[in-house]
């Protein structure tokens, strides 16, 4: 039997079983976009029957970060930018867990960009949520990896002379197997988005928009949206990459120009998982390592090996 | 330590296989029946350039290098022997002759490639040789390596040669050989370590100089480990199945070996994009129900900060090795120096809540690698295992029976989902991960995947809830409870009885060191007693939680103490007195901060010299206690 029952456990699972009794109500601005991306991962875990103690969500610091008082699961609030090395390695440790990811773009993209790019190269199972709201909120509006050009805060007074970094050409460059955007103001995509990415096998990145009311009004709401999917104008093939490069391309410059483009953009069912991968080489145990421990069994010791030492 | 020793030193270039052809001499000696310790000094560089190992051999305990050495094999430098790159080398081609004569005792012995090294080139080599009584032996070591097989076989051709000068039987030689290769490759080396062998005896006379193998007996078996192989070893046996790092000299030692051997224990080994994400990589397995570990050298550790911090507020368990090599920032990559001290004890905001170990050997290495798993997992807080360059490549005969040791898996205070469920929930099912009811203030865990067991681990202030909080009535309560494990901690050490006082017993005049010099301390000791100068010696290995009745009980026994410590700025010593608050007028320092390790005729002299304000003869400084002259 294992040790971890909440593991794959057969039942009905009502989207309130996410809600925490300390705090109900979440404490973000009125109008935030975050509440979108809670409202969309409550729907989306009861739908595929997660149930809260089979996942482990894990967050950076932000505004963002706030998610995991709000969603009541296994949670891991680590540090800004870190949640992606935290998160992987406890998939690693633990298989059977249904590990998910989030923070801002600042959080992401900024302070947390070198273990983006590494997670999503190495394809581990499991979702990264990005709340991006073009903007660092919890600090008060200083200017984000995302920022437009030109736009001004308290730390960039004669406007932002960086161009913002294209979140989801960064994350198809680096590998991961999964990337779409969705945005606040549209929840059924965004419910039926995170069900894919967390069903699909490998690393998946939503780049969620996510309205600031307070700190970028300039983002508005981002409204009206485009789903690529259901318009004449737009839609590509999946699984090419060159055309989701291309998709991704037009998105992102549209996005500066007032038009907000979101859906699929990029899937690879093809490619192994990093665990997959890890397993053919013989580098990763079968099944869940964390659940040897609270087997009875004979465990290797050094005595084992020592006489290569004789 | 014992005249009747061999100090053999081989010297080359760096990359011309001088580091396992050392390993296997010194396997051969032990297995002859003798102790051996061996030190290896090479530059921080990719190949090519001055790099040497010395093996220390002898029928009584060896706990450090000696004062110089007594038999070198100087090889030539096949890296500089390229002639695109001489402009840049220039006279490097001697420098395994030339830069070792300093060191290399009178009555010594001169082994050379005459087929390589010209010591024309050497100044002054024919009257230091006569002035020293140094007995030289030109050997064309690269002919003989050429005749058999390859050029790089000059390392056998060197080792036959001194077999045959010290009185070595070349079976033990041969069998390591034959274990570690085959064929043809086997056949060259065998022939080429016995034309040199008979080479030499043929064409010199060996007893001509007074080096020679000493003999001696074990009384069980040996095994040849590094400190490195005691951490790697203890990590496994405490069931730590999860390693990350980033490479970093020297900390890739314990990276490497833990790799290697993780595919065979059904672990996992992780090589990350850098330091914060190894760090964080630990806490997050560790946090999902493995035993894990991670570490690096000075640098490294600076990223792993904010992870070390992670883990002290979430009470993650967590193992983090620091090996040192002398800073600031890149400082001398391949150099040791205990200058992290302060870093390893203080690094990461907010008060500092940790324990760190400094072993001294290989066998101690084992043994608090063994006892920080088995803190970490108990207490729910992060131990680091300190240790340097020097501890981490030098190897040491041990008792194999050291590792004939039970292996520990035991995840610590853990919940199962049985246990859970009578425990304190929330309304909703949270479990109270962090209440206040524990013992020695230890609030047990559950594992993600447990029914029951839900909880938020966050860096913030939280309540037993594990809600962010910043009540000051619970703000105080949690720390208050997490400072308690460190008083239970020191308690639990405490009542684990070491021996780390020696020498005699009665002596009013006391030296301390920590981590890897204690060793070299121990032999100057000895020698300082020996000599008619009553000594005793203190080696600590505990760092936090400080164990103050130990330092304190024994700085109260003498007048005067030494302090010796590879640190330009004294920070053992000032550790000792911000934690005991006291005997600034006691403590004297010994430093040395030029990258290499003490030898023990260095602390011999300054305990000499203590108080007569005679400069030290070596590259070593005194600093003298508070209010002394």
């Amino acid at each position: 039997m294992s040790a971890f029952s909440a593991i794959g456990e057969e039942r009905e699972v009502e989207q309130d079983e996410f809600t925490p009794s300390i705090e109900p109500q979440p404490t973000w601005c009125p109008g935030c976009g975050d509440y979108g991306v809670l409202k969309a991962l409550k729907g989306a875990m009861s739908e595929l029957g997660k149930n809260p103690e089979e996942i482990l969500l894990a967050t950076g610091i932000g505004c963002s970060g706030k998610l995991n008082s709000y969603f009541d699961s296994y949670g891991f609030h680590t540090i800004h930018g870190r949640s992606l090395p935290v998160a992987r390695a406890a998939k690693l440790a633990n298989d059977g867990v249904e590990v998910i990811a989030a923070g801002g773009d600042g959080d992401g993209y900024g302070i947390g960009g070198n273990h983006f790019i590494h997670t999503a190269r190495e394809n581990h199972d499991m979702t990264y949520i990005v709340f991006n709201n073009e903007v660092f909120g919890l600090t008060k509006g200083q200017t984000s990896p995302t920022s437009p050009k030109g736009h001004k805060s308290k730390t960039q007074p004669n406007g932002n002379a960086k161009t913002p970094l294209r979140p989801l050409s960064l994350s198809l460059t680096a590998g991961s197997s999964y990337v779409a955007r969705t945005a606040a103001v549209n929840p059924n995509q965004a419910k039926e988005i995170i069900k894919e990415a967390v069903q699909h096998d490998g690393f998946s990145h939503v780049d969620f928009l996510t309205q600031c009311p307070t700190w970028n009004k300039d983002a508005k709401q981002y409204v009206p949206y485009v789903d690529i999917q259901d318009s004449e104008e737009y839609g590509h093939d999946l699984h090419d990459r060159q055309a989701a490069q291309q998709a991704m391309y037009e998105t992102e410059n549209a996005l500066y120009e007032g038009t907000v483009l979101t859906g699929r953009y990029f899937v690879d069912d093809e490619r192994p998982s990093y665990q997959e991968e890890k397993r053919a080489r013989g580098d990763m145990p079968e099944g869940s390592l964390a659940e040897r421990y609270f087997e009875d069994g004979e465990w290797e010791r050094s005595y084992d090996f020592i006489d290569r030492h004789a | 330590m014992t005249d009747d020793e061999l100090i053999w030193r081989i010297a080359g270039g760096s990359g011309d296989g001088i580091d396992s052809t050392s390993q296997n001499f010194a396997k051969a000696l032990m297995r002859s029946g003798l102790n051996v310790f061996t030190h290896r000094h090479y530059p921080s560089r990719i190949r090519g350039g001055h790099t040497y190992v010395e093996i220390r051999a002898s029928s009584e305990e060896v706990t450090s290098r000696g004062d110089g050495y007594n038999f070198l094999v100087a090889l030539g430098d096949s890296f500089a022997r390229n002639p695109k790159e001489n402009a840049y080398y220039g006279e490097e081609e001697v420098k395994p002759l030339a830069e070792n004569l300093d060191e290399l005792r009178e009555g010594g012995v001169i082994v050379y490639d005459s087929g390589l090294l010209d010591t024309d080139e050497i100044e002054n080599f024919d009257r230091r040789v006569e002035e020293n009584d140094w007995h030289v032996y030109d050997v064309d070591l690269r002919g003989i390596a050429k005749e058999h097989g390859r050029e790089i076989m000059r390392n056998t051709a060197g080792v036959g040669v001194t077999a045959a000068l010290t009185g070595l039987d070349t079976t033990y030689i041969e069998d390591l050989m034959g274990e570690a290769m085959g064929g043809d490759i086997l056949e060259a080396n065998l022939n080429v370590l016995h034309d040199a062998f008979e080479h030499v005896q043929e064409e010199y006379d060996a007893d001509a100089h007074d080096v020679t193998v000493p003999t001696g007996e074990h009384d069980e078996e040996q095994v040849l480990v590094s400190g490195s192989h005691g951490i790697a070893y203890g990590a496994l046996d405490e069931g730590c199945r999860f390693i990350a790092g980033y490479p970093m000299t020297p900390w890739t030692d314990v990276f490497t070996i833990l790799t290697n051997l993780m595919p065979e224990v059904g672990g996992i080994s992780e090589q990350v994009e850098d330091e914060i994400a190894a760090a964080a990589l630990a806490v997050g397995a560790s946090h999902a129900g493995v035993k894990a570990m991670s570490g690096s050298s000075g640098g490294g550790f600076s990223l792993m900060s904010e992870p070390l911090g992670l883990a002290e507020m979430t009470e993650t368990p967590l193992v983090l090795v620091e090996s040192m090599r002398a800073g600031p920032s890149t400082g001398m990559p391949t150099k040791p120096e205990q200058a992290d001290l302060e870093h390893v004890l203080y690094t990461s905001q907010g008060d500092s809540h940790r324990v760190v170990f400094a072993p001294s050997d290989p066998v101690e290495c084992y043994e608090q690698t063994r006892t920080a798993f088995q803190i970490a997992y108990d207490y729910q807080i992060p131990v680091m295992v300190i240790y340097d360059q020097k501890l981490s490549g030098e190897h040491r005969n041990v008792p194999k029976s050291t590792f004939d040791e039970e292996p520990n898996p035991d995840l610590g205070s853990v919940l199962t989902e049985e246990e859970l469920k009578d425990q304190p929930h929330g309304e909703t099912g949270i479990y109270h991960r962090f209440q206040h009811e524990g013992e020695d203030g230890v609030s047990p865990r559950s594992i993600p995947g447990q029914k029951g067991g839900r909880y938020l681990a966050t860096g913030n202030e939280h309540t037993p809830e594990g809600h962010i909080s910043e009540s000051p009535s619970n703000r105080k309560a949690q720390v208050d409870r997490r400072n308690e494990k460190l008083a239970a901690i020191r308690e639990a050490l405490d009542a684990d009885e070491r021996q780390e006082v020696y020498g005699d017993e009665s002596a009013d005049y006391g030296v301390i060191s920590w981590g890897s010099q204690s060793g070299t301390v121990e032999e100057a000791v000895e020698r300082l007693n020996a000599d008619g100068h009553p000594v005793k010696g203190l080696s600590v290995s505990e760092m936090a939680p400080f164990p103050t009745d130990l330092l304190t009980e024994f700085i109260e026994s003498v007048d005067d103490v030494l302090v010796v410590e590879m640190s330009s700025t004294a920070q053992f010593h000032g550790v000792i007195q911000k934690n005991l608050g006291q005997y600034g007028e006691k403590l004297s320092s010994l430093l040395k901060y030029d990258g290499n390790p003490f030898e023990p005729a260095e602390i011999v002299e300054a305990v000499e010299e203590h108080g007569s304000g005679e400069d030290l003869s070596s590259n070593t400084r005194f600093e003298a206690a508070a209010g002394s002259d």
